[in-house]
């Protein structure tokens, strides 16, 4: 028994008068209520749009990839348009003002010469002879996607004026038409062929991660040999291999599957390192405990916390795929024309002497670089927005 | 550390040999064979025939048996029950190069070895120049230098090795006027083997490597900094700081060294990557190197000359991933004790 003080005298220290709030110190303002309730990925949004060069790179690429659906309409001419009469003309300067006057985007008229000493070709640009651009307006007529008529352009040539932003090839064909349908061509064969590896590694890497043992020792050894020979001459290999006589689409599929079949390697080496230790995660365990089966566990439980990470890594894909079928094409065993891709355009690039004559036929390599440049730094951003728990 | 060694070996035979019926597959995939064509070919132009080296030709590689019997006769080479009558891969007979009417053997000729000459010096020139700057940029992080080189590294990323060769060759011809393609000096070419050669080959050389070994150095610069960075970060150099540790020897001997484990495993990454540059970069300077040649083999679909460059790619790649291996091995004890077999 405890004895009672019969005389209680006061505390000799300060108690604060307020009403008693026991969860005072983790009051959370809202706004860190919402971080702390959000999604994983609506996190990882959050901090992927931290990342400012990641999201310069994603709208570029957004821009580009919502422009493939349109080339028809932005491309000023056809893509086999060929004006005969300017043969390898050079980069046309779009300028604004004339004399000192604003006109509006127009360019100078060419003057063409043949230099009877070297035989070159030579265009001059007549201060006299302004053009003025026609916005939606009617020229080169075009089948939207292969299937609708049309012949509507976003800017056209002036009337009987040329329009020659990134100059004209050997057949006088615009280069900047050509390297916007090339667009098409270069920017989705990253995506399908990437879709396809992306299936393979899921396939493979799951495989060996869930079920380990024998079938991941076989799958890894697959993936070492692969590993070991040098990507491009397989490619170049493989590619050879495609028959003449298919049609340039089905040569497209062909190459894609290619890129695909030889480069899921690594998709399925992330796989199969994040199912494994995925595998003795303590929820992972939990789940298994409850009874849950292997496809719930898998689809419902492991899936969600690795996706992100694969979906950075096969961004970091896209541009291997990308050069892979620019190196290919530009070695004549990609692309075939009349498909246009960037390489099958560098492809006229190869000799040097043409490009020293010539040097805007380089200048499909300037999208190259921008969209593997742009691939890199989303697939960056990406990679750091995975784990947005850290 | 010697059953290390000999157990790597061990796992590089099975690895080559699945390579080999690979890339036989592959170029065995195409309809039809070499011989036939030529032979309508001839036909066609009025040629005689020579139905004995035909004849001999078939039987030496096998081109009338199944894929299997020509796989072994390839490989393998042609036995008489257990007597050896030439022929076979790993015997070093390359096969029949049918578009030059030659042995692949004569074929050939240096190209192997300028092959293996460029992919080293490559390799060499990506360690000598990532090296310092990886060092230079994790020790001064977010300093103009570290900028400076991030940056370039992005652009040496994204531009394929083939784009700058041609910027490249294309700016030597305007500015200097001259040709920067080629191995030797045009006096050299046939040429046998001289200190002259020699002088020429590495005068020339150094163009190539650089473009060569340009996306590998901005990829294993990226790499073996955020290493570095990641080690700088750790208690431990914290504390040797603290304990009045010199900045450099502190740099030098820990995180340094932990951080160069990567940097020679990455060789097996780095070297498919190179050679595989290196393929397109030889094509378009015009090196005599694998590049062109395997290119003119796999359009005219001859398979000996095709396959006996794949193979030989491959198994330069399969023996630098195994002196990695063992350099690692004798860099970091826990490798070489076992501790990470399981990779």
């Amino acid at each position: 028994m405890i004895e009672m003080n019969a005389d209680p005298q006061p505390l000799q220290h300060f108690v604060s008068e307020e009403p008693f709030d026991p969860y005072s110190v983790e009051h959370v303002s809202p706004e860190q209520e919402r971080l702390f309730l959000a999604s994983q990925w609506r996190m990882m949004w959050l901090r992927f749009r931290k990342h400012r060069v990641a999201v310069a790179a994603a709208v570029v690429l957004a821009l580009m990839y919502i422009s493939i659906l349109f080339v028809e309409f932005l491309a000023p001419y056809g893509v086999h348009s060929r004006n005969v009469d300017f043969i390898f003309a050079p980069p046309q300067r779009v300028h604004l003002f004339d004399k000192g006057e604003f006109i509006g985007p127009f360019v100078y008229a060419y003057d063409y010469r043949l230099d009877m000493e070297t035989l070159q070709r030579i265009y001059t640009e007549n201060p006299d002879k302004p053009q003025k651009l026609r916005f939606f307006c009617k020229g080169d007529s075009y089948r939207f996607w292969g299937l609708i008529d049309g012949d509507k352009h976003f800017v056209c040539p002036p009337n009987g004026g040329t329009l020659f932003i990134a100059g004209s090839d050997r057949l006088g064909r615009d280069m900047f038409s050509r390297i916007l349908y090339g667009m098409r061509v270069s920017l989705t064969i990253g995506l399908v062929g990437v879709s396809v590896s992306f299936v393979l590694g899921m396939l493979f890497g799951g495989l060996a991660g869930y079920y380990g043992g024998w079938v991941d020792d076989i799958v890894q050894r697959a993936i070492e040999i692969l590993r070991s020979i040098p990507h491009l001459p397989l490619w170049l290999a493989l590619a050879a291999i495609l028959p003449v006589t298919w049609s340039p689409l089905l040569i497209y599929f062909g190459i894609t599957i290619i890129l695909g079949l030889i480069d899921w390697t690594g998709l399925a080496r992330a796989v199969r390192s994040r199912l494994l230790s995925l595998r003795e995660e303590d929820f992972c365990v939990a789940a298994e405990l409850m009874g849950a089966r292997p496809t719930r566990i898998i689809f419902r439980h492991l899936m969600p916390s690795f996706m992100s990470h694969l979906i950075a890594s096969a961004t970091l894909a896209i541009p291997g795929m990308i050069l892979g079928e620019t190196a290919l094409s530009f070695l004549g065993l990609g692309i075939r024309p009349p498909i246009v891709s960037w390489g099958v355009l560098l492809n006229d690039a190869q000799n040097i002497q043409v490009v020293q004559l010539y040097p805007w036929l380089m200048l499909p390599m300037v999208p190259v670089i921008i969209v593997v440049l742009a691939f890199n730094f989303m697939g960056d951003g990406l990679r750091d927005a995975a784990d947005p728990y850290k | 550390m010697l059953r290390y060694i000999i157990q790597r070996l061990f796992v590089m035979i099975p690895t080559l040999l699945v390579i080999s019926i690979l890339v036989f597959a592959i170029i065995q995939a195409p309809p039809g064979d070499y011989l036939e064509s030529m032979i309508s070919e001839m036909q066609s132009r009025g040629e005689n025939i020579d139905q004995t080296k035909i004849d001999f030709l078939r039987h030496t590689y096998g081109l009338d048996q199944p894929f299997t019997v020509q796989y072994l006769h390839w490989m393998f080479g042609n036995w008489d029950g257990l007597q050896y009558q030439g022929g076979g891969l790993i015997f070093g007979d390359m096969g029949y190069s049918f578009e030059h009417n030659l042995p692949v053997n004569e074929v050939v000729g240096d190209v192997l070895s300028l092959t293996v000459v460029v992919s080293l010096a490559s390799v060499l020139f990506v360690w000598i120049v990532s090296f310092p700057i990886a060092v230079y940029s994790a020790t001064h992080q977010y300093g103009a230098f570290d900028y400076g080189f991030t940056f370039l590294g992005y652009i040496g990323l994204a531009t394929p090795s083939f784009l700058i060769a041609l910027i490249l060759l294309y700016f030597s011809n305007v500015w200097f006027g001259t040709s920067i393609g080629g191995l030797f000096d045009p006096a050299y070419i046939g040429q046998p083997w001289s200190w002259g050669k020699f002088g020429s080959l590495l005068a020339h050389m150094w163009v190539p490597v650089l473009v060569i070994g340009m996306p590998g150095t901005a990829g294993m610069i990226r790499r073996l900094r955020a290493n570095l960075l990641d080690e700088l970060n750790k208690q431990y150099v914290t504390t040797g700081r603290a304990k009045g540790l010199p900045p450099f020897r502190l740099l030098v001997k820990y995180p340094l060294r932990i951080s160069l484990n990567p940097f020679i495993a990455d060789i097996g990454s780095l070297l498919p990557e190179l050679i595989s540059g290196s393929v397109v970069v030889s094509v378009v300077m015009s090196l005599p190197i694998t590049g062109p040649i395997l290119l003119e083999a796999l359009r005219s679909q001859d398979m000996y000359l095709a396959g006996s460059f794949l193979m030989f790619m491959s198994l330069l790649t399969v023996i630098g991933i195994f002196v990695s291996d063992v350099a690692l091995a004798l860099l970091d004890p826990r490798i070489r004790f076992g501790a990470g077999s399981g990779k």
